[in-house]
């Protein structure tokens, strides 16, 4: 049995390193009729290139409560991460945060995590991670920031002609099983969907990627194939996830799938350690492996630019 | 592996001594006995070690958390949950009745393990 799941993670491993960009220093992408095309790195890209148009900020894994030797201070490089937003050249509209904002939902850590995130003066759009539901009631992230949604968690808003869509997949997981939407939340996401034209821009956003990285480790969601095809008509669309701590990328036809980088730790890329737990790295590394990112859309240009921003270099 | 191995070979000599008591002793200390039996699993790296376990009725398992990941201990027909186990806390429950229990952690449902309960010693059966 054991050999058998070996060579099974060794297969999946080698597609996912083929499918892996890069993961630590920031790019700049742009997507132009599907095709992605890196322009540069952060810095000479930033030069080039004057947003005009919706830049929001994305946000992952803050983790408040986590004290390990992987960042002992997960609060600290919050307030980095927050205030690398403060200091943009151009204010983004708002933030989304995927998830994972608290490390064991207690309610010190919610109020830690805002706290230090209502420092950025934006809005903020939330969904929760795992790390957000396992309160003994399940209630405090739905009390904070689920108001006004559906089922555990779920709503859509519009900015600037773009739809936005929160999921959650992290609550009701079977057993053997990845992330999971459900039945309910897939029926809304239908009829959120219905009427809308195909030419408006789509993001998704959610903490479990919607993905297969890495069904090993659990880095997937089971029935994102469901929403995946309620999306397919639509000209752009962009996939938000955290979970999984490091970038990746990849590009499906019209949809752009895109990992955040974690503010409180890094996890090993699949397949590299025994298991996803959270990965102490050299001190003067860590902040090159935690940050934000930052996500454009350049109307009419039918572009939309991710940029990830380490907390330093 | 090594250390799974040595779980499962102690797993086992626990069984048997119990059932050796089991066999020679009075029936009341037969049970005494063999409600103390007790069977850790370790969380590690993200697994169940031992991933599965074959114990008498009546026999607790403790499962103690060794991630620096939060995990849970979900039977799949809700026969038992613990709640969030952070680093080193730990869940106990006692399989009184044979059957087999799958279980899995809540947070990382590819996390599964087995509970397999085996009715007590012939000599405790029999009261």
């Amino acid at each position: 049995m054991t050999s058998d799941h070996d060579e099974t993670q060794g297969v999946s491993r080698r597609k996912i390193l083929e499918c892996m960009t890069w993961a630590g220093t920031g790019v700049l992408w742009t997507i132009a009729g599907g095709v992605p095309r890196s322009v540069g790195l952060i810095g000479e890209a930033g030069a080039a290139e004057q947003p005009s148009g919706l830049t929001f900020l994305q946000i992952s894994d803050s983790h408040i409560g986590f004290d390990k030797p992987a960042n002992p201070n997960t609060i600290g490089t919050l307030e980095e991460a927050i205030n690398k937003i403060k200091a943009l050249p151009v204010k983004p509209a708002f933030v989304i945060h995927t998830g994972d904002i608290t490390h064991l939902s207690k309610l010190s850590e919610f109020d830690d995590a805002d706290r230090i995130i209502s420092q950025a003066r934006l809005d903020v759009h939330y969904v929760p991670g795992e790390h957000d539901v396992i309160d003994p009631e399940q209630k405090l992230y739905r009390e904070r920031y689920g108001r006004g949604a559906k089922g555990a968690g779920w709503y859509s808003f519009d900015a600037n002609g773009v739809h936005f869509i929160g999921l959650v997949n992290v609550v009701d997981l079977k057993a053997g099983g990845l992330g999971n939407l459900g039945n309910d939340q897939l029926e809304w996401l239908e009829s959120d969907l219905k009427g809308r034209s195909a030419s408006t821009p789509i993001v998704v956003f959610a903490h479990i990627p919607l993905w297969s990285v890495y069904p090993q480790w659990g880095w997937g969601t089971d029935d994102a194939a469901r929403a995946l095809d309620q999306l397919k008509r639509f000209g752009s669309v962009t996939v938000l996830n955290g979970h999984i701590h490091q970038i990746m990328q990849k590009v499906e036809g019209n949809v752009t799938f895109h990992t955040a980088m974690s503010t409180a730790f890094v996890q090993p890329a699949p397949g590299a350690q025994p298991s996803p737990g959270p990965m102490k790295v050299a001190d003067d590394k860590l902040r090159t492996l935690l940050g934000v990112t930052d996500v454009t859309f350049k109307r009419g240009q039918q572009r939309l630019a991710i940029v990830d921003q380490p907390l330093q270099g | 592996m090594t250390k799974i191995a040595r779980h499962i070979r102690f797993a086992a000599a626990l069984a048997v001594a119990a059932f050796a008591v089991a066999a020679t002793l009075p029936a009341a200390s037969a049970r005494a006995a063999e409600t103390e039996v007790k069977i850790e699993v370790k969380i590690d790296n993200f697994a169940f070690a031992p991933q599965r376990i074959v114990v008498q009725a009546g026999t607790t398992v403790t499962w103690t958390n060794a991630d620096d990941a939060p995990h849970t201990v979900v039977s799949t027909t809700k026969l038992f949950k613990s709640s969030a186990l952070d680093t080193a806390d730990k869940f106990s429950f006692t399989f009184a009745t044979p059957g087999t229990y799958e279980y899995f952690c809540s947070l990382h449902p590819h996390m599964t393990g087995t509970v397999v309960v085996e009715a007590a010693a012939a000599g405790n059966a029999a009261q």
